[in-house]
C-alpha cells in the first residue's frame, strides 16, 4: 500500500542522502521525493512517497527515526491530509492545435505560463490523477518537456510525533 | 588562548578520557600526530595497516566499555579502515574514527589522497562529521563520542581537513551535549514489563535468548537474577557469550547455525522466547517462517528497528537492557514463587534429556593427528582460572571456540558476529592486551584469516603486547571446506591454501616468538610454554584438516533440523579431494 511520509530533517548538507541512502540501501521504495527548507531554516521538510505492506512501512518509519539528522517523522496515511503536486509541460503546438492546448489546459485550471510560435509551457497544479489526467490528454499533441515537483502534503489537523499503526514508535537509537 | 585544531583534538580526548589512539600517520594528519607526540597523556600506538588500527579500536572498546579511538589519513588509509568500521557498525561496538581529510579548499577537486570519507562511511557508521571549521571541532568531538557510546552504541567518524587541524581559535570544551534528532529511548514501558512479567509466571517452557546488547548495557547480573530466580534456560548468541557464565547449569550455551544441540532444541519447542539484546539474525532463526512455532515472543531491545525487523514480537520492549530487565526483575520479585519451579519441571527434564543425547564432543585419538576442538578444550581448562580475553578470527575455529571455551565473564570475548571478518581477532586482542597489560589475551585464529592481518605482528613487538595467538592450521579456509563437503560435492574451489607459511618463521621474522604443537600429546606443554613467554607468541597446530563443526543448521534450515555429525560418504571424498589439489589438477577433470 502506497504512504505518504513526512519527515523533517536538519537542513545541512548530508542530511538527504542519509535518508536517500537508508532507502537504497534497505531496499525500500521512493516512489517520489521532495524537500524544502521550512519556516524554521535549520530545518527542511520532506515529503516521500513510498509503498510496502504493514511490516516494511513499520520499518520505514523506525529506521527514519533512527536517523540521527531526521527530527520527526509522520505517517500522513494515518489521518487525513492534502496533497499535491505540480508540473510544468511543454506541449509541441502546430497552429491547428494551439487551441486545443489552451482548452485542455482552461479544463483543468492550468495555466499557461509560456509560450512560443511552437509551444505551450503549462503549469498545472493537483493531486496526482490531475496531473496525469492532464498529461495523458496533452500526450497526442506531444509533449516536449516535462517537470514534475514530486508529491508534497500536509495533514488536514494537527498530528501527533510519529507513529506507526496507531502506536507511538520511540525515537531511534 | 588560541589554540590550533590540532592542539583542540588532543585537549578534547584528554576531556573525553581517551588514554590510548591506535593509528597510522599520512600526509594531511601529521599536524595531529606532531602534537600528540609533543604529550603523554594519550599514548600513540602505531599500527602497520588501518585496518588493524580499527580492529584494535574494536577489540579495546569490546574489552573495556569505552570508546576506541583509532587516526588515520586521508584518501587509502580511509578506505583502509572502512572494513572494521562495518564490523563495529553491524556488531554495535562504540568506536570514534578520525580521519584526515585534504584541506577545505581542495575538497571535491580529485587531490592526492582524497577520498570522500563521509559519503564512504555513510552506511557503515552510526554517524559521521566532516568538520568544516576550527571553531566547530571541539563540540563535533564532544558529540561523536557521545553519540558513539550512547543508545545502541556503534562507529562515529570525524573527517578533519588539513587547513582545520592548523588553523587557531580559543578552545572551550562544552559540558553537555543536546541533539535535538537523537534521544534513545532508556526506560521501558512499565505497561509492557508487566505484561511481560506475567507471561513469564504463566510459562511451562520459556527461554532466554539473549544478545550481544546484555554486555553493552552491562545487564549481566540482572539476567542472572531473571534467570535464577525463573528457573529458565539461557541460549546465548555469539555476541553474548559470557554475558551469562558459560557453565552456569541454566546455561545452554550457543544457539544458531553451529550451537548446541540442547539450545536449539530448546528455543523451537518453548513456548516463550525472552529475547534480550539480541536482533533474530538469520544465523539464529535459520528459517524464518517457522522460527519458534509454539512460542510467544517478548523482545527487550533499545533499537526499534531491530523489533519485528525478521520476526513477529508479540510483547515489544524498547529501552536498555539493564533497566528494563532490573523492573522486570523487580515485579517478578513480589509474584514470583515456588510454583515456576513445579510447573517447569517436565520442560527441565525435557531439556536434560537434550543435553545428555548430543552433548558438544569430539573423539581425540591418542596417536593421531590434534583435533581442533581438543587443542581448544585444553586451552580452555589451562586457562580458565586466570579469565582470559579470548579473541578469535571467523570461521570453524570461531565456531569451536564458541563451543568449547566456557566463557564466565562478560567483556572478554572479542570477535567478529554480524559482518564476519576475518583478521578480526588478531588486531582486536592487541587493542584489548593495549587496554589490560597484565591479563592473559588469548587469540585463536584459522590459517586463513591470520594472514589477513598477521602485519600487525611488528606492532605486537614493538608495543610490547603479550598476545598469545593460536593458529589452528588445517590448510584450508575450512569453514568454505565444510560448505564444500556438504553442499557442493567435495569440489574445493578455491579452499586449499597449501601449507604457507612457516607460521613460527614468520613469528620469527618479525621478533615474535614462533611455536608448533605436532601431536596431541604435546598440547598441554606447548600452550604451557606459550603462556610462560612474556612476548608475543604465534603457536602453529596443525591439526585434523578435515574435521567439520557440528551441529549444524544448513543455512535456511529449521532449528530443530541439525546436522550432527559428518555424513557417511565424506571422507573417502575429502580424501579425494585433496589428492586432486595437492597434484595441482581440476576435481572436475579428474573425477
Amino acid at each position: 500500500m502506497e504512504h505518504i511520509i513526512s519527515v523533517t530533517l536538519e537542513n545541512k548538507s548530508g542530511a538527504l542522502s542519509r535518508v536517500a541512502g537508508l532507502f537504497s540501501g534497505r531496499g525500500f521504495n521512493i516512489e517520489s521525493l521532495s524537500v524544502a527548507p521550512t519556516l524554521d531554516p535549520s530545518m527542511s521538510m520532506m515529503t516521500l512517497v513510498t509503498s510496502g505492506d504493514d511490516r516494511i512501512i513499520e520499518q520505514i518509519l523506525k529506521q527514519l527515526n533512527k536517523v540521527i539528522d531526521v527530527i520527526k517523522v509522520v505517517d500522513l496515511n494515518e489521518s487525513d491530509f492534502v496533497e499535491r503536486e505540480t508540473a510544468l509541460i511543454k506541449v509541441h503546438t502546430k497552429p491547428e492545435d494551439r487551441a486545443e492546448a489552451l482548452r485542455i489546459a482552461d479544463i483543468f485550471r492550468a495555466n499557461v505560463v509560456d509560450s512560443s510560435p511552437t509551444s505551450y509551457t503549462i503549469e498545472v497544479t493537483g493531486d496526482v490523477k490531475k496531473v496525469e489526467a492532464i498529461i495523458q490528454l496533452l500526450q497526442p499533441l506531444g509533449i516536449k518537456e516535462l517537470v514534475r515537483t514530486g508529491r508534497i502534503a500536509i495533514a488536514r489537523e494537527p498530528v501527533r510525533a510519529a507513529s506507526s499503526h496507531a502506536r507511538p514508535v520511540a525515537k531511534a537509537t | 588562548m588560541q589554540l590550533s585544531g590540532a592542539e583542540i583534538f588532543v585537549e578534547s580526548l584528554k576531556r573525553e578520557g581517551v588514554k590510548i589512539i591506535f593509528g597510522l600517520p599520512g600526509g594531511v594528519v601529521l599536524k595531529i600526530f606532531d602534537v600528540l607526540h609533543q604529550q603523554k597523556d594519550i599514548q600513540l600506538i602505531l599500527t602497520r595497516h588501518e585496518q588493524g588500527a580499527g580492529h584494535m579500536a574494536e577489540g579495546y572498546a569490546k574489552a573495556t566499555g569505552r570508546p576506541g579511538v583509532a587516526l588515520i589519513t586521508s584518501g587509502p588509509g580511509m578506505t583502509n579502515v572502512i572494513t572494521a568500521l562495518a564490523d563495529a557498525y553491524m556488531d554495535s561496538v562504540p568506536i570514534v574514527c578520525f580521519s584526515g581529510q585534504v584541506p577545505t579548499a581542495l575538497i571535491g577537486n580529485d587531490a592526492f589522497q582524497e577520498a570522500d570519507n563521509v559519503g564512504l562511511s555513510r552506511p557503515c557508521t552510526k554517524y559521521n562529521f566532516l568538520v568544516k571549521d576550527v571553531n566547530d571541532l571541539a563540540q563535533t568531538i564532544k558529540e561523536a563520542f557521545y553519540i558513539a557510546s550512547t543508545g545502541r552504541p556503534g562507529p562515529v567518524l570525524v573527517d578533519i581537513p588539513k587547513d582545520v587541524s592548523m588553523n587557531k581559535t580559543s578552545f572551550k570544551y562544552p559540558d553537555s551535549v543536546y541533539i535535538r534528532g537523537y534521544n534513545p529511548t532508556y526506560e521501558g514501558s512499565k505497561w509492557k514489563i508487566k505484561q511481560a512479567a506475567e507471561a513469564i509466571m504463566k510459562s511451562r517452557r520459556p527461554i532466554l535468548y539473549v544478545g550481544g546488547g546484555v554486555i553493552f548495557s552491562g545487564a549481566s547480573e540482572e539476567l542472572r537474577e531473571l534467570a535464577e530466580m525463573s528457573h529458565i534456560p539461557v541460549d546465548m548468541t555469539l555476541m553474548a557469550l559470557g554475558a551469562f557464565p558459560g557453565d552456569h547449569p541454566l546455561s545452554l550455551g550457543m544457539l544458531g547455525m553451529h550451537g548446541t544441540y540442547a539450545a536449539n532444541m530448546a528455543i523451537h519447542y518453548s513456548d516463550l522466547v525472552i529475547a534480550v539484546g539480541a536482533r533474530f539474525d538469520d544465523r539464529v532463526t535459520g528459517k524464518v517462517s517457522e522460527f519458534c512455532p509454539h512460542a510467544k515472543i517478548i523482545h527487550i531491545d533499545i533499537d526499534p528497528t531491530s523489533i519485528r525487523k525478521n520476526i513477529h514480537v508479540d510483547i515489544p520492549i524498547v529501552g536498555d537492557c539493564k533497566r528494563v530487565l532490573r523492573e522486570l526483575n523487580n515485579v517478578l520479585r513480589t509474584t514470583v514463587n515456588g510454583d515456576q519451579k513445579e510447573l517447569r519441571k517436565p520442560w527441565w527434564d525435557q531439556i536434560n534429556a537434550w543435553k545428555a543425547e548430543h552433548p558438544l564432543r569430539y573423539e581425540q585419538p591418542a596417536d593421531g593427528r590434534i583435533k581442533p576442538q581438543y587443542l581448544i578444550d585444553r586451552l580452555y581448562h589451562l586457562t580458565k582460572d586466570r579469565d582470559p580475553i579470548v579473541a578469535t578470527d571467523v570461521g570453524q575455529h570461531q565456531m569451536w571456540t564458541a563451543q568449547f571455551f566456557k566463557l564466565t565473564s562478560p567483556r572478554t570475548w572479542l570477535t567478529s558476529g554480524g559482518l564476519g571478518t576475518m583478521g578480526f581477532g588478531f588486531p582486536a586482542a592487541l587493542g584489548a592486551q593495549a587496554a589490560f597489560r597484565n591479563r592473559l589475551v588469548l587469540c585463536i585464529a584459522g590459517d586463513g584469516s591470520i594472514q589477513m592481518n598477521s602485519q600487525e605482528l611488528a606492532t605486537a613487538v614493538v608495543e610490547k603486547l603479550p598476545v598469545k595467538v593460536f593458529i589452528i592450521s588445517n590448510q584450508f579456509h575450512g569453514m568454505v571446506r565444510q560448505w564444500q563437503d556438504l553442499f557442493y560435492e567435495g569440489r574445493y574451489a578455491a579452499s586449499y591454501l597449501h601449507q604457507f607459511p612457516d607460521f613460527v618463521k614468520l613469528a620469527e621474522a618479525y621478533g615474535a616468538v614462533g611455536l608448533r604443537i605436532q601431536t596431541p600429546n604435546e598440547v598441554d606443554d606447548g600452550i604451557r610454554e606459550a603462556l610462560s613467554i612474556d612476548r608475543p607468541v604465534f603457536v602453529d597446530v596443525p591439526v585434523d584438516q578435515f574435521e567439520n563443526c557440528y551441529p549444524m543448521i544448513p543455512a535456511g534450515g529449521c532449528n530443530h533440523e541439525m546436522l550432527l555429525q559428518d555424513p557417511p560418504e565424506l571422507r573417502e571424498r575429502q580424501a579425494v579431494g585433496l589428492k586432486s589439489q595437492q597434484e595441482g589438477k581440476d576435481r572436475i577433470l579428474t573425477a
